[in-house]
């Protein structure tokens, strides 16, 4: 009989606030050890914790993004646990009533739809560093992380392979980068996932299930998962039992391994933090975070296809991120959303390729969109060909100017003088007397070797258009 | 001088008959010659005091100096002090220089008063004799063989003997007006909110709140204008209108409705410190007041609830001290659980201890419910049962604690019977209410105190209702003989 995984995740997203959720230190990353970490994140006697508000507001538009209930009263409680990287020996977290409530997100594998469940997202605070190496022996600890505020998303155990807990992560990824709450830093650590892996035979209950921990790349997800479920099957098959525990990816040795078992596992003792004030949410703080949430990607989508006739290829892709959705858009403006295909297919071009190549995010492309939609009018138009827009675009991006600045400069401008057409065709026509009697003799594929011809002598700037049917009306005669 | 009320210390520098130099001198000196006995400085300041009263001087030269300008005072050593030791009482910050001035420490440095030193207390402000303090006991001045209250013992004590006009304390069950009725003091615990708690060391973050500790109600309102206001560093900080609490002083009392809790004068209360309180009540009546019976059912059910949540707070607030950062570190640790387990084995007191293990055990998995969650709903009903009670009356009077002053040693062995040193306070901090003791009397030569709770934000009446009380009576104006000036 089948054996079927069962799948959920919680997910740490790190919030883009500029400073700390409960102290005003900086977050930004990368700072030289302790230089960011202030009395409150040192946890010096006496001091106490004010709430960032960016920080709240952020989960609140989390909450609205995934159509979740953001109820009307928060509370932050202490976690307690020692740790040297935990300065003040509990982690301030949200227990029974977090800012996210109850939501979903839509995903798609294989051209199939799925709903996954959101179970809640809370607000908390990360650890600081313990560093092991360069102390001989000893322990050094960063704090500069300590109080970096996160939002824990947690799923449902929805998923039912590795490819839907990808498609939820990468889901979950994509929205809150598009909404603006998170930087989506996969190597930095600013979006890191537990899975929670089991397997059962199909509509029996849930199996016991492995938690394995604070994986940051979408790959080891899909292979810390296929490793599990392998596990599982052979521990159940072979008559022993999955033991409820925490399990660390390696992803060198592509294998897991034992952290700690639910009996070891600390007794939190939760309770509500005396140091903060349950914070009361109103209507009005959910209008002001909803009128600020920008367009959502599964709403973009819809209406790139509704209103553009894009396909759903192509609408997937311009709305993987905002900022495409903003250049495609811009792109709009100057080129006119009748051309909405054109620029499209110029963006998973041309343009994906180029960045693709150099490395670069579209936030960064040399061209910009306006720019590359003036590109775009200038093939509508005729004054170039699709294939010399290429020899433009590369220029473009070499920094070499607009698109209009570059055709000039290199005099590529196409050739409708039907005139000027004439007489390139009446050349190759009298260079090449063999082939036309061929083609008159019945060889009628020998006609795009005289385009060919023609393109070629004109350097590509003759319309094809107009080669074509000058074409045909002089060997026709 | 010592005998000064606050107010006329700043009359005599603001009219330049005297120096905070001077002064500061003379307090300084009464300081070293006597709490030797006392034993309520846990650390002296003598540098830093003659420092900020030069400064002080200065500013009283240029005019317009705020009228606290130049007056010596101390703060409990919970609050932080930038550059001084502060110590909480306690062995495990022994070693600890703050980096930084508590809120309280700010306002009344912005008055430009010189701090004399840091004063003794139950470490980590828990206890109700400053018998726990890593730094041995105080004494009462009124008796060095009694205990002076505690947790704020030092800071009652100090006021007590006249080493420092005023000091500052903190209230978590009672530490401010139990000390404060021990030594025959005047001090008051403001409204939970009013008084910032940004740099005070937390026991008990939901109950701990600051206030001044004087000889006096109208030496308390002079105080209190510096130390409320709203502090945006503390989340539980209440952003309430400024008022001078010595504006009211003079209001007569007619019409004032007093109410007497009968579930106050029961089983427990020493029958001669009843005795006191309701002649001190049958005072305030004499003055305009008119007395209702009013009824407390859930108190006897507040210390209980207290000795949950306090604890239960207090485990998880002193988990820093770990020895990783700050404060005492064991010796040679094999390894982080030993650095831990040392360290703090090492740096806490037996009472601090105790109260993490309670703590810690009414939090954990199975028994929150019937502890934690228990005592929330208690806490609910004995704040209720003062909301019913001020419906009918202005003020609540009674006594602060059950007894006066006991001996050195003398509860030390029994923690229960401690804890229900703290009987009538304890209550006042569930509900978050300001409260007050002013001294009423003696019994065997020691302090009684009498207790004035109020609802939110009413301390300008209950200054009020003491300062009228003291216009007619002198327990306040009474010293030890002792520390007479010599």
């Amino acid at each position: 009989m089948q054996w079927e995984t069962v799948i959920g995740l919680e997910i740490h997203a790190q919030l883009a606030t500029k400073s700390k959720i409960f102290s005003a230190a900086s977050t930004a990353y990368g700072a030289e050890p302790n230089s960011q970490a202030c009395l409150v994140d040192l946890a010096m006697p006496g001091v106490l914790p004010v709430l960032n508000k960016r920080a709240l507001e952020m989960g609140i538009a989390f909450g609205l993004a995934i159509n979740a209930e953001v109820p009307k009263k928060s509370v932050f409680a202490r976690k307690n646990y020692f740790y040297p990287d935990s300065p003040k020996g509990y982690q301030i977290s949200q227990f029974d009533l977090p800012v996210v409530g109850k939501g979903q997100i839509e995903i798609e594998v294989n051209g199939e739809k799925k709903i996954i469940g959101v179970t809640r997202a809370h607000l908390e605070e990360d650890a600081g560093k313990s560093l092991h190496e360069d102390f001989h022996g000893m322990t050094g600890i960063d704090l500069n992380r300590s109080g970096t505020p996160l939002l824990e998303i947690v799923s449902e155990p929805d998923m039912r392979s590795a490819a839907e807990a990808i498609a939820y992560a990468k889901a979950i990824h994509e929205l809150v980068q598009f909404i603006g709450i998170c930087d989506g830093n996969l190597q930095e650590g600013s979006f890191r996932m537990d899975v929670n892996v089991s397997i059962r035979r199909p509509g029996e209950p849930y199996g016991t299930r492995t938690e394995l921990k604070n994986i940051n790349s979408f790959k080891f997800v899909e292979k810390a998962i296929a490793y599990e479920v392998d596990r599982h099957i052979d521990v159940i098959e072979s008559g022993g039992t999955i033991v409820q525990e925490t399990r660390l990816y390696d992803a060198d040795k592509d294998e897991t391994r034992s952290m700690r078992a639910k009996e070891e596992a600390n007794d939190y003792r939760y309770f509500p933090d005396p140091d903060l004030l349950p914070v009361m949410i109103s209507d009005e703080d959910i209008e002001a975070v909803r009128q600020r949430l920008p367009e959502l990607p599964a709403v973009l989508r819809a209406r790139f296809v509704a209103d553009y006739g894009l396909s759903d290829y192509d609408a997937n892709l311009l709305t993987s991120s905002k900022a495409m959705a903003q250049y495609f858009e811009t792109m709009l403006q100057t080129a006119g959303d009748a051309q909405a295909k054109l620029c499209a297919n110029w963006m998973s071009g041309e343009l994906a390729k180029s960045l693709n190549r150099d490395e670069l995010a579209i936030e960064a492309s040399p061209i910009s969109a306006t720019d590359l939609a003036g590109l775009v009018v200038r093939i509508v138009d005729n004054t170039i060909s699709g294939k010399i827009a290429k020899q433009v675009f590369e220029a473009m991006w070499q920094g070499e100017g607009s698109a209009d600045q570059v055709i000039e400069a290199k005099g590529l401008k196409q050739i409708t003088d039907s005139g000027a057409i004439e007489q390139i065709v009446d050349e190759v026509l009298a260079a090449n007397s063999q082939q036309v009697e061929a083609y008159k003799g019945g060889q009628e594929k020998m006609f795009g070797f005289f385009v060919g011809q023609v393109m070629k002598l004109s350097k590509g700037q003759a319309n094809p258009a107009q080669v074509n049917a000058l074409l045909k009306q002089k060997l026709g005669q | 001088m010592y005998q000064y009320s606050i107010k006329q210390l700043s009359d005599a520098l603001q009219t330049k008959q005297v120096s905070s130099v001077e002064l500061t001198q003379y307090f300084l000196t009464r300081m070293k010659s006597l709490d030797p006995q006392v034993n309520s400085f846990i650390t002296q300041t003598p540098e830093l005091a003659l420092q900020m009263a030069a400064q002080a001087d200065e500013a009283l030269a240029a005019g317009n100096a705020h009228p606290l300008t130049g007056i010596p005072m101390a703060h409990k050593d919970i609050f932080c002090t930038d550059g001084v030791r502060t110590s909480c009482g306690s062995k495990m910050l022994d070693n600890f220089i703050a980096p930084y001035d508590a809120h309280v420490v700010t306002q009344f440095k912005n008055c430009h008063m010189p701090i004399l030193g840091k004063t003794n207390m139950d470490e980590f402000a828990m206890g109700s004799s400053s018998e726990s303090s890593y730094y041995g006991p105080t004494k009462n001045p009124w008796d060095l063989n009694a205990v002076p209250g505690g947790s704020s013992g030092g800071s009652a004590a100090a006021v007590a003997a006249g080493l420092v006009p005023f000091t500052t304390g903190t209230d978590t069950g009672g530490s401010i007006r139990q000390p404060a009725a021990f030594c025959g003091i005047s001090g008051i615990k403001p409204t939970y909110g009013a008084v910032s708690r940004f740099g005070m060391i937390s026991y008990a973050s939901s109950f701990d709140q600051g206030g001044p500790m004087a000889m006096s109600a109208q030496d308390c309102a002079w105080l209190l204008n510096a130390m409320v206001g709203f502090d945006q560093r503390d989340s539980t900080s209440m952003q309430i209108e400024p008022t001078d609490y010595t504006a009211q002083l003079d209001k007569s009392l007619k019409g004032l409705k007093v109410g007497v809790p009968s579930d106050y004068f029961g089983e427990g209360l020493d029958p001669h410190v009843a005795a006191s309180v309701k002649q001190a009540i049958a005072e305030i009546e004499k003055l305009g007041a008119e007395v209702v019976e009013v009824s407390l059912p859930n108190q006897k059910l507040a210390v209980a609830a207290y000795y949950v949540l306090a604890p239960a707070e207090a485990s998880s607030n002193l988990s820093r001290y770990d020895g990783v950062r700050f404060g005492h570190r064991c010796d040679a640790p094999n390894d982080l659980n030993d650095l831990y387990t040392r360290s703090r084995a090492e740096g806490f007191g037996a009472e601090v201890k105790r109260r993490i293990m309670v703590g810690a055990y009414a939090l954990s998995a199975g028994y929150y419910d019937a502890y934690y969650l228990k005592a929330q709903k208690v806490r609910r009903l004995v704040r209720d049962d003062f909301s019913r009670a001020f419906e009918s009356c202005d003020v609540i009077l009674g006594p602060v604690a059950p007894t006066v002053a006991f001996n050195i040693g003398e509860k030390t062995d029994d923690p229960v019977s401690m804890y229900l040193a703290d009987l009538y306070t304890i209550p006042v901090n569930l509900a978050g209410l300001p409260a007050m003791s002013i001294p009423a009397g003696f019994v065997n030569q020691r302090p009684v105190g009498l207790h004035l709770v109020g609802p939110y934000f009413s301390e300008a009446r209950l200054l009020n209702v003491a300062h009228q009380y003291q216009q007619v009576t002198n327990w306040h104006q009474q010293r030890p003989e002792w520390v007479g000036d010599k």
